[in-house]
């Protein structure tokens, strides 16, 4: 036998070389042997992994209706890189009980989606996409940033891979808040009527749920603790919001129930539709 | 059994179908090759989470080491660590920017929600004198620039 290695510009990470895709990334081998998520820490990849679903899918809707060329193509690109993160969390989630990631995004009706509501608010007009994209990258930068910690090797992986790409997604989502919010008057008046509908589902990202709590006990170190990522979050959005004179709005925050199953009524035709297919012809492959 | 080239050689050979000039040695994605005789184990890793090319890459390998007498051929992914535009070889910035791509800079360190870049020299005509059109292009990897020397546009395969 002989092994050959490719030689890496970078010191070695903390977990070393993890091999997720013989065991975890493999359709056809989840499940099986090797590491096997815990239920509560696949209920934990699941909230991330349909956080990152839903929103793909969402921003997919918005190709070939941009605002310009160039705006297809980046809201394409991070819809692709979430996809990215949704599959990797999703086959790590199947681990637990053997479902596919095709399982997991095909085959649940809604109750049995973990995504925040964030996440489930309908595209609206561009300002409001916009809007949903910096509370969610602001977010999600600050949630992998953290996750790349985790006592959870696999967790721990997906954070790293993650991080780099959703910082892209921060810096397309400032840009655009910038240019909307210092524009013209109306283009002004649409950025702060988005932040003002998209900011009471904001709170939800950041509540400690019971399974975070379980987490702690029995994985310690494993998942991240969401109220420990607000102060980062809200310093973020504090700066760019001081940049071009928007203001938090003062809403109470929704009461929202992603994270229990309880959804958006938007998510309802949200799902039809990406599963639609799945489900009139299943196995199907093109 | 295999003769001549090595299981490694042969899966170098495998080029980036979005990126034809590159192999995927020099881009960085190879990360090794386990050679047991018969059977061949090949581990990469994926440059951004959702790129396509991983499927077609995985593909390649399988039927390039088929082709070679290999009964037994697994790929493999691995996440960790994560790819950086770092691993690319300096053999691969060369070719990237024969190809008409302006090829990376280092990976640096960023602080701030703002970050601050380098320049990015135009592949056509050498100058520093260039604008970033769009953060996202053709593929994930890749911003498109445009020279303001020459005026001709151009694709960056991205620091990351």
């Amino acid at each position: 036998m002989t092994l050959r290695q490719a030689q890496g510009p970078e010191e070695s990470e903390p977990h070393g070389t993890v091999t997720v895709d013989e065991v975890l990334l493999s359709a056809e081998l989840a499940g099986g042997e090797g590491v096997a998520a815990s239920a509560d820490v696949a209920e934990y990849a699941l909230w991330l992994g349909d956080d990152a679903l839903i929103l793909s899918q969402q921003l997919g809707a918005w190709i070939s209706r941009a605002p310009e060329l160039e705006e297809d193509v980046a809201l394409g690109n991070i819809a692709l890189d979430l996809l990215g993160h949704a599959r990797s969390l999703l086959r790590y989630a199947g681990t637990w009980d053997g479902r596919t990631e095709d399982d997991l995004a095909y085959f649940r009706d809604e109750p049995d989606w973990r995504t925040a509501w964030l996440f489930q608010q309908p595209n609206g007009d561009f300002a409001h996409t916009i809007a949903r994209q910096l509370a969610a990258s602001c977010f999600q930068f600050e949630l992998y940033t953290a996750l790349q910690r985790s006592s959870d090797a696999t967790l721990a992986a997906i954070a790293a891979k993650s991080v780099r790409e959703v910082e892209y997604h921060r810096d397309h989502a400032v840009q655009w808040t910038l240019r909307l919010a210092d524009g013209t008057d109306e283009s002004r008046r649409r950025m702060v009527t988005a932040v003002t509908d998209v900011w009471p589902y904001v709170d939800e990202l950041f509540r400690d749920e019971p399974l975070v709590e379980r987490l702690a006990q029995d994985a310690p170190g494993a998942a991240v603790r969401p109220s420990a990522l607000r102060s980062g979050f809200d310093g973020v959005i504090a700066a760019v919001f001081a940049e071009c004179g928007l203001e938090v709005p003062a809403l109470p925050p929704s009461s929202a129930g992603g994270r229990h199953g309880i959804h958006f009524p938007s998510m309802g035709y949200l799902l039809a539709e990406m599963q639609v297919l799945a489900r009139q012809h299943p196995g199907a492959t093109w | 059994m295999v003769s001549g080239a090595t299981a490694w050689d042969i899966a170098a050979s495998v080029h980036d179908p979005e990126i034809p000039v590159l192999s995927i040695a020099d881009l960085g994605v190879l990360r090794d090759v386990r050679d047991d005789g018969d059977a061949v184990t090949v581990t990469i890793t994926p440059t951004y989470s959702g790129c396509p090319a991983m499927d077609t890459i995985r593909d390649d390998l399988v039927l390039a080491l088929t082709a070679a007498g290999f009964a037994r051929v697994d790929v493999r992914t691995v996440l960790a660590p994560a790819w950086t535009t770092d691993w690319i070889t300096p053999h691969g910035r060369e070719a990237l920017a024969a190809f008409g791509i302006a090829p990376p800079g280092p990976v640096t360190a960023r602080s701030g929600p703002i970050p601050l870049r380098l320049s990015v020299k135009c592949p056509r005509c050498g100058s520093l004198d260039t604008r970033e059109l769009a953060r996202f292009g053709s593929t994930s990897c890749k911003a498109l620039y445009q020279c303001r020397s020459c005026d001709e546009p151009f694709d960056h395969f991205k620091a990351h």
